[in-house]
C-alpha cells in the first residue's frame, strides 16, 4: 500500500499534548472518518455522576487470569508475568476494578475473524484475560509475549508487541482503555499509535518494565507496569468530595 | 503528590475477544417491567457504518451497565428500562463508545423520547441547541428505542468532555 497522504506517518514530539492522546492524529488513517469534528460539549460539574458500575468475584472465571491454562496443551511462545498496581493520581490504589486483557499470540495473530495475517494461530491461546485488582490495587496476569504483526496503515506498517488493557475505575468517566508496551521495542519509532502521544514523557508510561523480582525461576519472565487512572470528570477525586 | 495519568490508545479491531467474551448487552433482563430493546447503528463521516466498535450504556441511578459490540451493519443493541430521572434531570443513560480509529473513547447520552416536558428542562439538553438536541434522544421505532450514533457530518451526535 502507496502512502499517499501528505502527513508524515510519525509526527514530532510535543510535550504540551502531556498525558493527552491526539484525537486527531494524521498518522493513524482510521481517524480520518471516525473522530468527531466538533468541539466536545462540557457538562457543568453539578450534574456529573460520581458513580460507576462495580463488578464482583462471579464475573472472574477459574484461569481468567492465566491465559496460559485455558486449553488443554500449554500455548507457544514465552511465558510472562504481567503485573502492576491501579492507582488513581494521589498514588491512592483503586481496589476491587475490573481489569480485562486481549492480545494477539506469540506469532501475532489475533484469535479473531477478521485478523487474515498469516501468522498461525494457537490452538492453545486465545488471548482474553481479566482480573479485579487486589486491596493494594495490584492486578496479575500469566500469559505470552504478544508478536508484532502488519496492520495496513501506511507502507511496512508493524505494530510494535502490546496487550491492550480495558480498566473501570470508580466512575464511569473515568474509564480508560490503553495498549501496554515492551521495553526496547524497535518498532516504537515508526508507530503512529504509539506517537499520538505525543510528550515523549506520557509514552513511557505505556512501557512495561522488565523486573528480575517478579521474574519467576525456571518459568516466566516478569513485567511490571502501573496504570495511573485521572480524576475523570468530576475533577476530583471521592475522597475529596467527603 | 500527583500521579502522571496513564494516556489512552485506541481499542483496536479486535477488541471482541477481549471485551464481547459473552453478552452483556442487558442492562435489565429482558421481561423485567418496562424493558425495551434501544437499538441503532453507529456511523461514520462519510455514513458508512462501523463494524468494530463498542457501546457502553450505564445508569447511573439504578446502577445497570451494559455493553454491545456492533455489527457488519455497525448495529448495537440493549434492553433497557427507562432509569428513574435525578432531581431537576431528565432520564437519561450514560454512552460510551469505542472504536478502532478513537484513540479515546467518546462520551455521551441517550434521552427518552416520550418524556418531551423532562427533556425540555434537564439543564444539559436544553442548554443545547435543537439539531444537536435531537442526536441525543432516541425514536419509538417498531416498539423499540431508535438512536444512531453518528461520530461526523450534519447530523453528528453530541459528545461530551470527560
Amino acid at each position: 500500500m502507496a502512502q499517499t497522504e501528505e502527513s508524515p506517518i510519525v509526527l514530532p514530539d510535543d510535550p504540551d499534548f502531556g498525558p493527552e492522546v491526539q484525537v486527531d492524529y494524521p498518522g493513524y488513517r482510521s481517524t480520518r472518518w471516525r473522530v468527531p469534528k466538533r468541539p466536545l460539549v462540557t457538562i457543568p460539574e453539578e450534574f456529573h455522576d460520581l458513580a460507576g458500575p462495580v463488578f464482583g468475584h462471579e464475573e472472574i472465571e477459574e484461569h481468567d487470569g492465566d491465559l496460559t491454562r485455558q486449553h488443554e496443551g500449554a500455548p507457544l511462545g514465552e511465558r510472562i508475568v504481567v503485573t502492576g498496581r491501579v492507582l488513581d493520581e494521589d498514588g491512592r490504589p483503586i481496589r476491587n476494578t475490573l481489569v480485562e486483557i486481549w492480545q494477539a499470540n506469540a506469532a501475532g495473530r489475533y484469535r479473531h475473524q477478521v485478523d487474515q495475517h498469516p501468522a498461525p494461530l494457537d490452538p492453545n491461546f486465545s488471548g482474553a484475560g481479566r482480573c479485579l485488582t487486589d486491596d493494594h490495587g495490584r492486578y496479575r496476569f500469566v500469559t505470552i509475549k504478544p508478536g508484532s504483526y502488519p496492520w495496513g496503515n501506511h507502507e511496512n506498517a508493524w505494530r510494535p508487541m502490546h496487550i491492550h488493557f480495558s480498566l473501570f475505575g470508580p466512575e464511569f468517566t473515568r474509564r480508560l482503555v490503553t495498549q501496554m508496551y515492551f521495553p526496547g521495542d524497535p518498532l516504537f519509532e515508526f508507530d503512529p499509535i504509539f506517537h499520538a502521544v505525543r510528550d515523549p514523557k506520557a509514552r513511557e508510561l505505556l512501557i512495561s518494565r522488565f523486573d528480575l523480582d517478579t521474574t519467576q525461576p525456571e518459568w516466566a519472565l516478569g513485567y511490571q507496569w502501573d496504570i495511573v487512572l485521572g480524576r475523570g470528570a468530576s475533577g476530583t477525586t471521592p475522597m475529596e468530595n467527603l | 503528590m500527583s500521579l502522571p495519568r496513564t494516556p489512552s490508545q485506541t481499542v483496536g479491531p479486535y477488541y471482541a475477544i477481549g471485551l464481547s467474551r459473552k453478552p452483556q448487552n442487558e442492562l435489565v433482563a429482558r421481561n423485567a417491567p418496562g424493558a425495551t430493546m434501544l437499538i441503532g447503528q453507529l456511523i461514520d463521516g462519510q455514513g458508512a457504518p462501523i463494524s468494530d466498535g463498542m457501546i457502553e450504556a450505564w445508569d447511573a441511578g439504578g446502577k445497570r451497565w451494559g455493553r454491545s459490540g456492533t455489527d457488519a451493519d455497525g448495529r448495537f443493541s440493549f434492553v433497557v428500562a427507562k432509569p428513574d430521572a435525578q432531581p431537576g434531570q431528565a432520564p437519561r443513560l450514560d454512552v460510551l463508545v469505542f472504536a478502532r480509529g478513537l484513540l479515546r473513547h467518546e462520551l455521551t447520552r441517550v434521552y427518552f423520547p416520550d418524556e418531551a416536558d423532562a427533556n425540555a428542562a434537564d439543564p444539559v439538553l436544553s442548554a443545547l441547541d435543537e439539531p444537536d438536541r435531537a442526536t441525543l434522544v432516541a425514536e419509538q421505532e417498531d416498539g423499540a428505542l431508535r438512536w444512531d450514533i453518528r461520530t461526523q457530518g450534519d447530523r453528528a451526535t453530541v459528545f461530551f468532555t470527560h
